[in-house]
């Protein structure tokens, strides 16, 4: 018998179908209560996509480290560093600015993971806490006076066509991860090497310039995000990309990719984001408490992950 | 004889001599710059606010012996710091239960940890993602709002040194018995620490249990082959990791006299776990190091940041230069790519 679904997709279908609970479990609870069914409606959708945009740039950018098998902790503190770059400097060269600074983290962490071959996990950390300091002496540990410019106010709160512009922004970047990861040979050194390095290394892929890519682009990435976030709060603000990194991380592992690297889709992160996107506004429209939010945050990544199919008895 | 063995056993533990003279040397910079210079009350002060963190990092070695990562250490801590915050007044029956009851709270949350992780077959560092949620989401029901009421008695004798414990509870005729001189300046927070590794960490990595988790770190296929009780240990490892978390919170509950249930906080102890499980020579690859050098981790960077109160270092430079600290510690680890020989090593 043929299987409906690859073993690849399935997550994925999985995910597509839990949105759909709730969706159902939300508008169930709207109905009985308030009469309205306000989580189906175009609009609220819209909005909602808007504000997940933050969250699913940010993990477009950590999936292509987490297909390496690597981790990149430095997204919240690279995300802030660009916004009140961003800010600071004003003007036409803000957005360019805050992308350099992405570029830059991207850079600092691929050479510490590829060169210097400290594990990821340790050394995203260590560049997380010293963008942090920098900050913090930069600011003085306030939030900066600076406002947003146009541009950035433009691409997080405006609408073009009806639509917000931040999903634009969003479609944009998930269009450049799909094709990088498909239809370059970049990115199939990604999965090469996130498979197994040494194969990937003997049949002939510069590993190390493959690690420093997927770092850089994940650094561009959180600081778009910053970008955004910067737009559509205005202004830039300590600590406003740590809420950012572990919804992100669960997104990526939702959508089916593989937290040890080498296999994973792209439109399961998307699905994923909007998963855990739909899920937080279901629990705000039922008004849960931050406790029970969290409780059940975590019971579904469980949940999820158990239905997935689970690994291997013995990791060889 | 002597000089090879010392010289082989340094080899196999570079980072954790390194890590020990790093914490020497930091201490003594430090009492030697101290204002007033070293004194029992500076030291039982800051062994006190190390207490925490020590545990934690503790807990975090075990999953990380494993090649595994436990992202829920800071949440269980802040959980079971939540929970004694609640239980520990009234009678000492009451106190006991309470501290019995904080400990086991913690001990069963590693050992859900470890069931999901052994019999759900999910990656360590995911699943305690996930439960680490959960373990905010609790502690947040146990308490909504930071306070709590703890034993004044308790919280102080464990907080200073073992003459004070003595003379709060009345015994060696109030601390001053000739045979408790000796130890009567040391701090009861130290005590505690070195009670806890002695009489928990070293049984544990002797047992058959302990050396089945290094196996398992070092070549899980192997370990499996050689009929050793994989999953036995794997649980046993979370549910220790929970045991010692469980620890950490309750010491925090008792010297802080509450409880606080901070998403940051939890957050930060997770993550400081982590640098200090690397800066005591474990390998985050799982198989080598140990509880101890964690231990020492987890003081290098208590060291550090009690610099900031005796150096007159602008506030906001602070974070910066625990980072660079950090950073730069990490970073020694690099010589290791110099000293192998065969590139495809490097690829592990």
């Amino acid at each position: 018998m043929r299987r409906l679904v690859s073993a690849e997709n399935k997550p994925i279908a999985i995910a597509l179908g839990f949105i759909l609970v709730i969706l159902l479990i939300g508008t169930g609870y709207t109905l009985s209560t308030t009469g309205t069914a306000p989580l189906l409606s175009p609009n609220y959708l819209l909005q909602q996509l808007q504000i997940g945009a933050f969250l699913g740039i940010c993990a477009a950018g950590i999936m292509m480290v987490i297909l390496l098998g690597h981790i990149d902790l430095s997204i919240p503190w690279t995300l802030t560093a660009a916004a009140m770059t961003a800010t600071a400097i004003g003007g036409d060269m803000a957005v360019p600015t805050a992308l350099a600074v992405g570029v830059a983290v991207g850079l600092v962490n691929g050479i510490g993971v590829a060169w210097l071959r400290i594990p990821s996990m340790i050394f995203t950390l260590g560049v997380d806490t010293v963008l942090r300091g920098l900050m913090v002496a930069q600011t003085g540990g306030f939030a900066p006076q600076d406002t947003a410019t146009p541009l950035m106010v433009f691409l997080a709160k405006e609408r073009l066509l009806g639509i917000p512009a931040a999903i634009f922004v969003w479609a944009a970047v998930s269009l450049a991860i799909v094709v990088i990861l498909t239809r370059t040979g970049f990115g199939r050194a990604i999965y090469a090497t996130g498979s197994r390095e040494a194969a990937a290394y003997l049949s002939g892929i510069h590993t190390r310039w493959v690690i420093l890519g997927a770092f850089v682009v994940s650094g561009v990435c959180a600081a778009i995000a910053g970008i955004l976030l910067a737009g559509y709060s205005a202004k830039a603000y300590q600590g406003m990309g740590n809420v950012y990194l572990l919804p992100a991380i669960a997104a990526v592992v939702l959508g089916g990719t593989h937290i040890l690297g080498g296999r994973g889709r792209y439109i399961g992160t998307l699905i994923g984001v909007i998963l855990i996107v739909l899920l937080n506004s279901v629990l705000s429209i039922m008004q849960m408490p931050e406790a029970g939010r969290q409780i059940i945050y975590g019971a579904v990544i469980i949940a999820m992950l158990l239905v997935y199919g689970r690994n291997q008895r013995v990791l060889s | 004889m002597l000089a090879k063995s010392l010289t082989r056993w340094l080899q196999q533990n570079l980072g954790f001599a390194a890590a020990i003279l790093l914490l020497v040397v930091l201490c003594l910079v430090y009492n030697i710059l101290h204002p007033r210079g070293f004194s029992s009350a500076v030291a039982i002060q800051n062994s006190n606010e190390a207490v925490a963190i020590v545990f934690v990092a503790m807990a975090q070695t075990l999953p990380v012996l494993l090649g595994g990562l436990d992202l829920s250490v800071g949440a269980v801590m802040t959980l079971t710091n939540c929970i004694a915050s609640e239980l520990l007044h009234g009678s000492p029956a009451q106190i006991l239960l309470g501290v019995v009851v904080t400990l086991l709270s913690g001990t069963a949350f590693g050992l859900m940890n470890g069931i999901i992780v052994v019999y759900g077959r999910i990656q360590p560092i995911i699943a305690t993602l996930a439960t680490g949620a959960i373990a905010i989401g609790l502690a947040l029901l146990v308490r909504p709002k930071p306070g709590g009421d703890v034993d004044e008695d308790l919280s102080w004798a464990l907080t200073n040194s073992v003459a004070d414990f003595a003379e709060t509870y009345g015994i060696a005729d109030g601390g001053q018995a000739w045979w408790l001189s000796p130890f009567a300046d040391i701090p009861v927070p130290v005590i505690l620490v070195i009670v806890v590794a002695a009489l928990v960490w070293i049984p544990f990595r002797r047992s058959v249990t302990g050396r089945t988790v290094y196996a398992i770190g070092s070549a899980e296929g192997s370990a499996y082959m050689s009929g050793l009780p994989i999953n036995r240990a794997k649980i046993a490892a979370f549910t220790l990791g929970g045991f010692l978390a469980a620890c950490g919170g309750l010491y925090l509950a008792i010297q802080t006299s509450s409880g606080n249930a901070d998403i940051q906080q939890a957050g930060a102890y997770t993550l400081n776990s982590i640098a200090a499980v690397v800066l005591g020579g474990t390998s985050l690859l799982g198989g080598s190091g140990g509880a101890i050098g964690s231990l020492v981790g987890a003081l290098i960077l208590r060291v550090i940041s009690f610099y900031f109160r005796i150096l007159d270092i602008d506030p906001l430079l602070q974070p910066l230069i625990e980072g660079v600290v950090l950073l730069t510690a990490v970073s020694f680890g690099a010589f290791r790519t110099l000293r192998v020989k065969n590139k495809l090593d490097l690829f592990r």
